[in-house]
């Protein structure tokens, strides 16, 4: 005998429900809440999904990449010679850079005999990739395991980190460089 | 003259060199070459990364060469054969040769305007190994200053001598030349004089390394970040083409070189009232896009595909569809003998 197509289950979820009438103790509902509290009360000890973010913060990964630092060496000029590799590998395009040539009296600023008078990273661009970072021939860019990646801003142009944002202080690469030695 | 490179067979007339007869074939076989400049007289035999092995001298005399010769200076005989990608021998040669290249190289790729269209990067992109064994200090020479359109970085120069050759051959009188011998040869002007001759500039591009470059260029952008266009002027100085590549960055015209070929040659040499002074869009006539080869760095500026400006007809298309889809069959003035472009159906 053929099935007729009322008892087909193309999806295999078809269920037969029923009208039948409730017993006693179904009719009372007791049981049912009885059943729900007890998971509920079951979750009670279990481990928590959730942490007070604020004064909590999780675990980040080992290789967590997060806010960008251009930096300087151990006698704290600038590494960053603004030979463009970061700007072309930048699968965003979020950087941007003007070179210039170092001046007489200069040489405890910058490293090379180029550096970089405008070094921009665009933040609205930027996805964190770290390609920039390996990229760069004279270790000068690197991703930072800063936990607060970019600060929420009014006007997209604050967004365009500039210099005064990327490079390391003085006074961090001076605290580097007395830790090494 | 039949010879044979690499297995691939070329006629050839008599005094070509290996070099010209591998460049006819072309690909990969081309050995590559520092010193050698088919445009300068004289040039070649000085860099040794030319080296190929002859494995049968000619028809005549079938005995192979000995020891690998120098491609650039070296004829052609009839029945010759070479090998120069394919050898061993010949591979590790360049590798060496490379490698004492490099040995007084500063590698300062990241500083220099060379960089991504330099042929010792190529070369040693092929040829060269990642590390150095050289512990000893490099070689260097106090900055000097040869003028206000050259910069001289001789720390970079391999002595090829190409410059030196177009100084010869170009300019009327030559001011520089190869000073000292040995480690101590350098690159360098007569009492220091300019040089100012009318294409002096050429020298630039000959330069198969970072070691003379243009100083109105100096620093301002890396070379792939630039634009190249063929261009050409009416230029009145005698001897000059006025063909040339500019390189644009937006609007602007950063630098403005001869034009190079296949081999880094340049194809004219053009003179310094066009490579330095006429700056402007209007002082030229654009031809079109400059091509590169396919592994270039240039052609990140992937830009020589027609941009048109992008029409948003978002409110049109919402409200009305596309014109096309908008033609309705049941329409009584719709010819059926017509495709939905408005061509007619072929009977």
């Amino acid at each position: 005998m053929a099935t007729s197509i009322q008892n087909i289950s193309l999806s295999g979820k078809k269920k037969q429900v029923s009208n039948k009438e409730m017993t006693f103790w179904e009719r009372l509902y007791l049981v049912a809440i009885i059943k729900g509290l007890l998971i509920t009360i079951k979750h009670f000890f279990r481990k928590k999904a959730t942490i007070h973010y604020p004064e909590q913060v999780r675990e980040f990964s080992p290789v967590y990449r997060g806010k960008h630092t251009l930096k300087r060496d151990e006698q704290g000029r600038e590494n960053c010679t603004a030979c463009g590799l970061c700007a072309l590998t930048c699968p965003a395009e979020a950087i941007t850079m003007k070179a210039a040539e170092r001046k007489k009296g200069e040489e405890h600023l910058y490293r090379e005999e180029k550096y970089a008078e405008i070094y921009e990273i665009n933040m609205l661009r930027c996805i964190f990739c770290g390609l920039c970072e390996e990229a760069c021939p004279k270790d000068a860019i690197y991703l930072t395991i800063s936990k607060e990646l970019v600060p929420a801003q009014y006007d997209r142009e604050d967004f365009i980190y500039g210099k005064d944002k990327l490079v390391m202080p003085l006074e961090v690469a001076m605290a580097n460089t007395q830790k090494l030695n | 003259m039949k010879v044979t490179i690499d297995g691939h067979e070329i006629e050839v007339e008599a005094g070509t060199t290996i070099l010209q007869a591998a460049r006819m074939i072309g690909g990969d076989v081309v050995p590559p070459a520092m010193c050698y400049y088919s445009k300068l007289k004289g040039t070649g035999g000085k860099c040794r990364c030319c080296l190929v092995e002859v494995t049968k001298g000619s028809d005549a005399n079938p005995t192979p060469m000995p020891k690998l010769v120098a491609s650039c200076v070296t004829g052609c005989m009839d029945g010759m054969e070479v090998n120069s990608k394919s050898s061993e021998r010949v591979t590790e040669a360049r590798k060496a040769v490379t490698e004492f290249l490099l040995i007084n190289h500063p590698l300062d790729c990241p500083v220099c305007d060379q960089a991504g269209e330099c042929d010792l990067q190529n070369l040693s992109f092929e040829h060269g190994k990642a590390q150095t064994r050289f512990i000893e200090e490099k070689r260097t020479f106090e900055p000097e200053n040869i003028g206000d359109k050259i910069q001289l970085h001789m720390n970079r120069c391999i002595l090829c001598q190409r410059c030196v050759q177009v100084a010869e051959q170009l300019t009327d009188y030559r001011v520089h030349g190869v000073l000292n011998r040995g480690d101590h040869a350098q690159i360098s002007t007569m009492v220091s004089a300019a040089i100012d001759n009318e294409f002096s500039g050429n020298m630039i591009d000959v330069c198969p390394v970072g070691a003379l470059t243009d100083k109105t260029f100096r620093f301002k952008s890396r070379v792939w970040f630039n634009k190249p266009f063929n261009a050409h002027r009416e230029c009145t100085t005698p001897g000059c083409c006025g063909k040339v590549t500019v390189w644009m960055f937006g609007n602007e015209i950063q630098r403005v070189t001869a034009r190079k070929d296949e081999f880094h040659e340049v194809e004219d040499f053009i003179c310094n009232t066009c490579r330095y002074d006429k700056k402007e869009v209007s002082d030229w006539t654009i031809e079109g896009p400059r091509k590169f080869e396919k592994d270039s760095v240039i052609n990140v500026n992937n830009y020589t595909r027609k941009m048109d400006k992008v029409v948003i007809n978002t409110e049109k298309g919402i409200l009305m569809g596309r014109d096309e889809d908008r033609k309705k069959i049941s329409m009584a003035d719709i010819d059926y003998n017509e495709k939905i472009d408005g061509t007619q159906v072929k009977k």
